[in-house]
């Protein structure tokens, strides 16, 4: 595609680099952000809208145009679904020093 | 005039920034200080990353591209603002399996050209895709058992037989996918629409407990499945972000199955199911009620109460009533702390969301590890809607499903008082010896009410 040129191997190097780099970030979350978390990964893996917009951006033929146009709903809303809702769920954790004695 | 080709540069910066936010973002929900800042960068990065893609050179369908977006964000966004806290778990099931989807969709297009792909670039579009498509409608099943539209767990004769027949099938497929390029469209079909069954067939008998495992699983999966076509479309942002997130996943994923002594190839392979054994070793003894006045009296005149949470507490909305009885219990001069089994609820932290919506604070909420050993000097040992997480079958009985799960040892307290629906088994369908126990009291009913009716008692002793 039109990205940058990246080689095999580079790539393979990116692989690596990545994998370490979750494991790592995420090995010292504690337990009561666990679903926060698994919901902001889930957020963040909401990029493949981006890679659903190039393919529906050099989409050419109607199946082409039909399939491109369903990844780009399904990761708009991976993305979207996933930013509210884990909003959501993180804003409880920072309002609740006074909260709840009603 | 500037042509679109000179904004490449601008586009490829965007992708770094974006790349650096999203781990800076994750990073930052490690901590509950800075969480709420991690989702805003990793956001700001998204948008970023979002607008950037815009400039790309040659990029048709705009028109098409905004309605697809306009819809995706419309939809998901209001049914993210409406859904309620306990529903959490399913909304991230189903925004996780739509992104597996998008990744399957994507490499569909790429198959839909029909212009020969080398065979890495194949061959890394159909795993893509597999894993896409098995987490997509994997991850429907899911949304569809926990939100109640899919009651029953169903298991197939020789579920792992079929299993491992579709999935040597559908590789298969893919091989021949890849070794056919261009792409054979029928064969394309064929293994997508195999490798959406796989998803299905997967996931149908798995039930209960398991549920947040799977549904971890399946978002390492989509992670996998982003990184993956990232690297077809030569894309940094999606192989970053996408593999970060699939090895993520993975890790958590380990975490919660380690925390219920469960391997992953059992979660998935061997599903619980307790009729099915016939083995199960048989409770004695009966279940004894107590009133709601009796339960105020014994916690109001302890010294320490350790309150067990689960998910009936969960379905009946009843962690503000909880915090409330909670506070009046430390205004009297006794000492209240919660214990949260790791797969509490339907998710891992589920319950401490839930409790943190009611405005407990974080000092008071302890981990399995943590309160363990403090129950045989606790009073009183409140479980409210929690049922698998403190059967002590778990600990003596070796032919139960559960055994070997590490568990709250609610049943060493002086006194259980069990605040429960009815009579009936938990969600894995397994009897709990802990409810027959000398030291146990039922107090069967709707936790909300049952505790409102505990507030009234404890503040007309004063």
């Amino acid at each position: 595609m039109n990205g940058l040129e990246i080689s095999g191997l580079a790539a393979l190097y990116i692989f690596l680099l990545a994998a370490f780099t979750g494991y790592e970030v995420i090995s010292r979350v504690p337990v009561i952000l666990h679903t926060p978390l698994m919901s902001g990964s889930n957020f963040i893996h909401g990029v493949v809208l981006v890679g659903a917009m190039i393919s529906l951006g050099h989409a050419t033929t109607p199946l082409e145009q039909a399939l491109g146009f369903i990844a780009v709903v399904l990761g708009a809303a991976n993305a979207a679904g996933g930013y509210v809702v884990t909003e959501r769920m993180l804003a409880m954790f920072t309002s609740n020093k006074k909260g709840g004695q009603s | 005039m500037m042509t679109l080709a000179s904004f490449t540069p601008l586009i490829q910066a965007s992708y770094f920034i974006a790349a650096g936010l999203f781990i800076l973002g994750l990073k930052a929900m490690s901590s509950p200080v800075t969480a709420r800042g991690g989702i805003v960068w990793a956001g700001v990065g998204m948008l970023l990353a979002t607008l950037a893609t815009f400039l790309t050179p040659g990029l048709g369908n705009i028109g098409l591209m905004l309605i697809a977006i306009a819809v995706g964000t419309t939809l998901a966004w209001w049914s993210g603002k409406t859904v309620k806290m306990t529903d959490m778990p399913q909304m991230i099931a189903i925004y996780n399996g739509m992104g597996g989807g998008a990744a399957a969709a994507i490499a569909a297009v790429e198959f839909a050209h029909g212009e020969a792909h080398s065979p890495l670039v194949a061959s890394l579009a159909a795993l893509g895709a597999l894993i896409g498509a098995v987490s997509f409608s994997g991850s429907c099943v899911a949304y569809a058992k926990l939100q109640g539209l899919m009651k029953k767990t169903f298991t197939l004769p020789a579920q792992n037989v079929v299993n491992a027949l579709l999935s040597l099938a559908t590789v298969g497929l893919g091989i021949a996918v890849v070794i056919g390029q261009p792409a054979n469209l029928t064969l394309v079909l064929a293994f997508f629409a195999l490798a959406l069954l796989l998803g299905v067939i997967i996931t149908l008998p798995i039930g209960g407990a398991d549920m947040p495992v799977v549904i971890s699983l399946f978002n390492a999966f989509t992670g996998l499945a982003v990184g993956l076509e990232g690297f077809v479309l030569g894309n940094p942002a999606l192989m970053i972000a996408g593999v970060v997130v699939g090895a993520a996943g993975t890790l958590l994923t380990q975490l919660m199955a380690r925390a219920m002594n469960r391997p992953i190839s059992n979660i998935m392979f061997v599903p619980i199911n307790a009729g099915a054994n016939g083995e199960d070793e048989e409770v004695t003894g009966s279940m004894r009620a107590l009133t709601a006045l009796d339960a105020a009296a014994v916690m109001r005149y302890a010294q320490k109460v350790i309150v067990v949470p689960g998910y009936g507490m969960a379905v009946a909305h009843a962690q503000h009533k909880v915090w409330e009885m909670a506070s009046l219990l430390e205004e009297a001069g006794v000492e209240v702390k919660f214990a949260i089994h790791p797969v509490a609820g339907r998710m891992p932290g589920h319950m401490n969301v839930l409790l943190a919506e009611a405005g407990v604070p974080y000092e008071k909420i302890f981990d399995l590890e943590e309160i363990n050993a403090e129950f045989g000097t606790a009073d009183v040992a409140l479980v409210i809607g929690a049922n698998d997480v403190v059967n002590p079958a778990a600990r003596t009985n070796k032919s139960s499903p559960i055994y070997g799960m590490p568990i709250l040892n609610a049943d060493q307290a002086q006194n259980v008082i069990v605040v429960k629906r009815g009579q009936g088994t938990g969600y894995s369908g397994i009897e709990n010896a802990l409810f027959y126990g000398e030291n146990t009291r039922m107090l069967y009913g709707n936790a909300q009410p049952v505790i409102g009716e505990i507030i009234q008692h404890i503040k007309t002793m004063g």
